[in-house]
């Protein structure tokens, strides 16, 4: 078996679907029980100061 | 005293330096380049051995407030004046090339042909306007988002200066003909290693103000700022790889070859794209859009979800640059389906952007920044639309190679990245002055609608041609041969060409009232006019409608 083949087998298997375990938990992340407080936080940081402009 | 002697030894090695360059090469181009090199060494011996402070008088120039602020906006404004300097000068090469096109005339040899003007206008819209719209609004954002001035301010003003000097290396080269031929990355060896010093000491910048932060959570614009810079570095690097034929000459031969080479091209071509013109812009409208409609995004966890979509999907679409080529067939398919895909992030991100202003849609009607927002939102929709579709390799058979894709590019780059640039920088001028407010609203009303109504031209004749110039290329008579020739087609499409360059103007005119607008701005004059979106008080009509009466039935 060449470099290439065993390579390309591990790209159409386990690196594939290491790559999509890894996507999905990234995107759910935010979506974990407890994370509604954290992200609310976030989404408001840019009006917390009002002095931001200077 | 004892650092001043340091630096002043590390300038004249690189005066001397650049001068024997210069005596050594058989290049007339590189030695202009070194020639280039030696005068910002003298500026800077000259700057530094007198006291002399040629820095503070140019700020007294551009009226920048003096002294220490909250926040260290210096570059900022730097940044701002050279947006608006390259995007003009970026428009009026693009407006000239278009010129080109319809009267071939226009080509003044050898300086100033298409040939040489068309990656000028590219760098020069793309790098330079953008580059440096990027490297504001990142300063901007990153300090306010972090709470927190910029981290290593000295680095800081390196990577702003040694880009405009990246900036000039790239622009006279193309004119002096030096160039690697690989489209969005023409730079030649030396160029390329000099932006790689300056991309290294961005990156050291932005990180280092993340990681001293006053603020627990990094706003999702600073995960956008820090893709475009960590994958613009790893797409630099690979594509670049080269080997010069000389240390004392401009030319370099590609470590790749062939169909290997043009991949690695298109990857690069493509991510550019994606990295630079979608990531970098993206992290602007997730603050700028909300900061001005004084409302958070939308959804948050879309603008996560955006994120990752893009980083994941977007690396994969380069292939559909080679369709129908000498790519094997299943890389092929690999680009057009990651294309496709790329489509619902990038239409969840539209959504996200626009359903910001929710609840506040009057502002569309009264505050022209929102709306330019708003169609540089609509314009990435479009675009991100077209795109998939024309990666759909039936469509592209029809479509590659011809106006179409020319068009398309516009569409996303004079509509979006155009857009939200002007909107930017009107945010930004006022603030950064310490101004009331900009010099005229209205101003900006005439910029938007020159704008619009330049893209409508430009796009809709360049649908035109394309699908003109596909459609008679693969003409067959029943003889079996091509019923047209080449030249046959550039002739049916010189009135396309004409409005197409009518389009052009009309966006770089806005593009001019809006320079005039920010100078004002600057010099801290207000222009006396009526407020926008202002409806007169009717007296008459304002009152119940009379009640109803009974009729009697007939």
């Amino acid at each position: 078996m060449t470099l290439y083949t065993l390579l390309r087998h591990f790209a159409d298997s386990y690196g594939l679907a290491a790559i999509c375990a890894l996507y999905l938990t990234l995107c759910l992340w935010h979506f974990r029980p407890g994370a509604r407080r954290f992200v609310a936080d976030a989404k408001h940081s840019i009006f917390k100061d009002e002095n931001d402009d200077q | 005293m004892e650092t001043v002697v340091k630096r002043l030894g590390v300038w004249a090695c690189v005066l001397m330096a650049s001068i024997a360059a210069i005596a050594l090469t058989p290049d007339s181009g590189f030695a202009i380049h070194m020639g280039i090199v030696g005068l910002v060494a003298v500026i800077l011996v000259v700057a530094t051995a007198t006291s002399y402070d040629p820095m503070a008088r140019v700020q007294g120039i551009f009226r920048m407030p003096p002294g220490p602020s909250r926040y260290d906006d210096d570059p900022i404004r730097w940044g701002v004046i050279a947006t608006m300097f390259w995007g003009i000068a970026g428009l009026l090469a693009g407006v000239f090339i278009a010129a080109q096109m319809a009267f071939p005339e226009l080509n003044i040899e050898p300086y100033l042909n298409f040939g040489r003007l068309r990656p000028l206008h590219t760098s020069a819209v793309i790098f330079a306007f953008g580059g440096n719209a990027l490297l504001a609004t990142s300063f901007y954002v990153v300090q306010r988002t972090c709470r927190t001035t910029l981290a290593l301010p000295g680095l800081a003003r390196f990577v702003f200066w040694g880009y405009q000097l990246f900036i000039v290396l790239a622009a006279t080269g193309y004119l002096l003909g030096i160039s690697q031929g690989k489209e969005y990355a023409e730079p030649e060896w030396y160029v390329d290693l000099w932006l790689t010093i300056v991309w290294v000491a961005y990156l050291a910048v932005f990180v280092a103000t993340i990681l001293n932060r006053r603020e627990p959570h990094i706003y999702v614009a600073n995960w956008f700022y820090l893709a475009f810079i960590l994958t613009v570095a790893m797409l630099h690097l690979v594509n670049n790889l080269a080997m010069p034929v000389s240390l004392l000459g401009a030319k370099s031969y590609s470590a790749f070859a062939g169909v290997q080479d043009a991949l690695t091209q298109w990857w690069y071509g493509h991510n550019a794209v994606g990295f630079f013109l979608t990531a970098g812009f993206l992290a602007m409208m997730y603050y700028f859009v909300p900061k001005q409609a004084g409302r958070p995004v939308y959804s948050y966890r879309l603008s996560i979800i955006h994120f990752w979509s893009l980083i994941f999907l977007y690396i994969w679409a380069g292939p559909h640059h080679l369709h129908y080529t000498a790519l094997p067939d299943w890389a092929q398919t690999l680009g057009m389906v990651f294309s496709v895909m790329l489509w619902m992030p990038s239409w969840g991100g539209m959504i996200n952007g626009l359903m910001t202003l929710n609840g506040a849609w009057d502002k569309v009607r009264t505050d022209p920044i929102i709306r330019m927002m708003v169609l540089a939102l609509a314009f990435y929709g479009m675009s991100t639309f077209e795109g998939p579709m024309l990666s759909i390799k039936a469509v592209n058979s029809l479509s590659h190679y011809t106006d179409w894709t020319i068009g398309h590019v516009h569409s996303g780059a004079l509509g979006w990245n155009g857009m939200i640039t002007f909107a930017c920088v009107y945010y930004l001028t006022p603030r950064l002055w310490n101004r009331e407010r900009l010099y005229s609203l209205r101003m900006i009303n005439w910029h938007f609608w020159l704008a619009t109504l330049g893209i409508v031209f430009y796009a809709a004749s360049m649908w035109v041609a394309g699908i003109t110039q596909g459609l008679m290329w693969r003409e067959y008579g029943a003889d079996g041969y091509l019923v047209n020739s080449f030249v046959d087609t550039v002739a049916a499409l010189h009135p396309m060409y004409v409005l197409r360059m009518g389009g052009g103007l009309m966006y770089l005119t806005g593009a001019l009232i809006m320079a005039f607008n920010i100078a004002m701005t600057i010099a801290g004059k207000l222009r006396v006019e009526a407020p926008m979106g202002e409806t007169a008080h009717d007296e008459a009509a304002d009152r119940p409608l009379p009640p109803l009466t009974a009729e009697p039935a007939e």
